[in-house]
């Protein structure tokens, strides 16, 4: 696919990169079966599947260091949004909780190569995801504290 | 030569078919000249056009000169709406002006309809069933002292639903109001006798029935008034300004020959039957239409939890070439106003593939779009956020 140079009439970039391509063809870390949710600290949602996005992400943090040692996810939504979380949860494993909360679309769209203008702002909700997932480990730890 | 894809596309382009690319070739070189020049060599590529014009009044049962030709399929559905409706404002006879089209119209109708808005007409979008068919009573009750235009496509684009072409015409012709259908996707399969539908304008177009891109017929019944919406040197009775298109012309009506004779579809709608009756095997698919009420070659249904885009970027690795009303694949990312306007569920109009089958489809294309489609969707399940 990548051998046509393809762009929109505007001079965009139309076609999927070939990162964006390998994350969607071979996602990282989603979630699986065999994983069970209650061994992980905290879950965070965002998106709606009637506005062709929903993102799940779990995460696993070390009490001590604070930092994610294991991040999951399920995504129902397009290419972009699949690739987008799969590249996220790289990107954040092995951060701490403070370090991935700044984590940002752009930079998530740095990491793929771009992605075609017009999916940009629809389909890079994994940091939101994240974020609500960070929150929601947080409320846990001080609601036990 | 092998193919190595298996193409199942053929509601958003048809292969120009051998044939009517060979009749086409002489217009490009040895017989290039301008229709309305005088010489010779123009006299012959006249003599081409008038001759395939013919062949498509033949077609529609109806007479050469209540056809022209334009540059395909939105050019056709423009004119036909754009033109009857600001003819009758120009008349002066209904000031104001009332139109009445579908919810699933092709956006060359219902983008026309919404330019006329702008010009201070009033546009009724008819609601369908949850089949996606037009209810007549519903036409009824729409209908105003000062409707000038009623457009209702004969077969949907997306789902393949066929309307009731020939009882709506009747419900009109007994009031003064135009009608007209944009039969793009039907002309391939439905009976296509203008006269029998009733119609008052018709539209048709190459691309969906093997025939070149970038050529449309707009059947324009004798006595209908009409404006041009292109302004140039007068071609085509002063309705399509600009120099014919013959290679396009010579190929629509070589695609249209193609065309007759019986079992039209047939073997698409066998193909179609087994493949909708595999698909719909997959736990929570549903199929989006009427089960029969359908083009031969039309299936499209809905994987919950399965957006669209992403199962057809899946199936384009195997070389399996579909598509889907997913916003996510469309420019606008809206999702399909057709699967929204029958189901009201965005979820399923994102979750949807559409698949459109053709005369080269084989039994073999099939079950290799059934194994790939059943794979794919449990793997992107697998990773779905929706239960």
């Amino acid at each position: 696919m990548s051998k046509y140079d393809v762009k929109d009439i505007g001079g965009y970039e139309w076609i999927y990169s070939e990162k964006v391509q390998e994350h969607f063809y071979n996602p990282k870390n989603v979630m699986t079966d065999d994983l069970k949710e209650k061994d992980f600290d905290a879950v965070g949602e965002v998106g709606s599947p009637a506005c062709g996005d929903l993102m799940k992400i779990w995460i696993k943090v070390d009490p001590k260091t604070k930092k994610i040692t294991d991040l999951r996810w399920k995504t129902f939504g397009c290419a972009s949004a699949i690739a987008s979380t799969s590249v996220l949860s790289e990107m954040a494993i092995g951060k701490t909780i403070n370090q991935a909360y700044k984590i940002t679309p752009l930079q998530i769209t740095k990491k793929l190569g771009g992605l075609p203008k017009r999916k940009i702002h629809c389909s890079v909700l994994g940091d939101q995801a994240l974020r609500a997932a960070i929150d929601n480990y947080n409320k846990k730890i001080l609601s036990a504290a | 030569m092998t193919k190595d894809f298996v193409y199942f596309d053929h509601a958003a382009t048809t292969p120009t078919d051998k044939r009517v690319l060979k009749k086409m070739l002489p217009y490009f070189d040895a017989d290039f000249a301008n229709p309305s020049s005088l010489y010779l060599p123009a006299l012959k590529a006249k003599k081409a056009v008038d001759g395939s014009r013919a062949q498509i009044a033949k077609f529609l049962n109806c007479k050469p000169s209540e056809i022209i030709f334009t540059a395909g399929g939105t050019e056709s559905d423009n004119l036909a709406v754009l033109g009857t409706a600001r003819s009758l404002k120009l008349k002066g006879e209904r000031v104001k002006g009332h139109i009445i089209t579908t919810q699933i119209e092709h956006p060359a109708v219902l983008n026309a309809c919404r330019q006329l808005k702008k010009e201070n007409f009033d546009v009724t979008y008819l609601p369908v069933d949850r089949d996606g068919i037009v209810k007549l009573d519903g036409l009824k009750k729409a209908l105003r002292k000062d409707t000038v235009l009623v457009s209702i496509m004969y077969a949907n684009n997306e789902i393949g639903t066929i309307q009731p072409i020939a009882e709506i015409s009747k419900i009109l012709a007994k009031r003064k109001i135009l009608f007209h259908s944009d039969a793009c996707q039907a002309a391939g399969y439905l009976p296509m006798d203008a006269k029998k539908l009733g119609v008052d304008l018709l539209t048709i177009n190459g691309s969906k029935i093997y025939g070149p891109k970038g050529i449309g017929v707009l059947y324009i019944k004798k006595g209908v008034e009409i404006e041009p919406i292109t302004f140039g040197g007068g071609q085509e009775n002063g309705l399509r300004s600009g120099t014919e298109n013959v290679p396009a012309i010579v190929g629509l009506a070589a695609a249209i020959s193609l065309l007759r004779g019986k079992g039209k579809g047939e073997s698409e709608k066998k193909l179609r039957d087994y493949i909708i009756q595999e698909l719909l095997k997959i736990p929570n698919s549903k199929l989006n239409g009427h089960r029969t009420k359908r083009l031969p070659n039309n299936i499209n249904i809905s994987f919950e939890g399965v957006e669209g885009e992403s199962l057809v970027l899946y199936l384009d690795k195997e070389k399996i070439y579909t598509s889907t009303g997913s916003a996510c694949s469309s420019t606008s990312l809206d999702p399909s106003h057709v699967i929204m306007a029958i189901t009201n569920d965005a979820e399923r109009a994102h979750s949807s593939l559409r698949v459109t089958l053709g005369r080269s489809t084989t039994k073999k294309d099939a079950d290799k779009l059934i194994s790939a489609t059943k794979k794919y969707v449990k793997k992107l399940r697998e990773m779905s956020a929706v239960k």
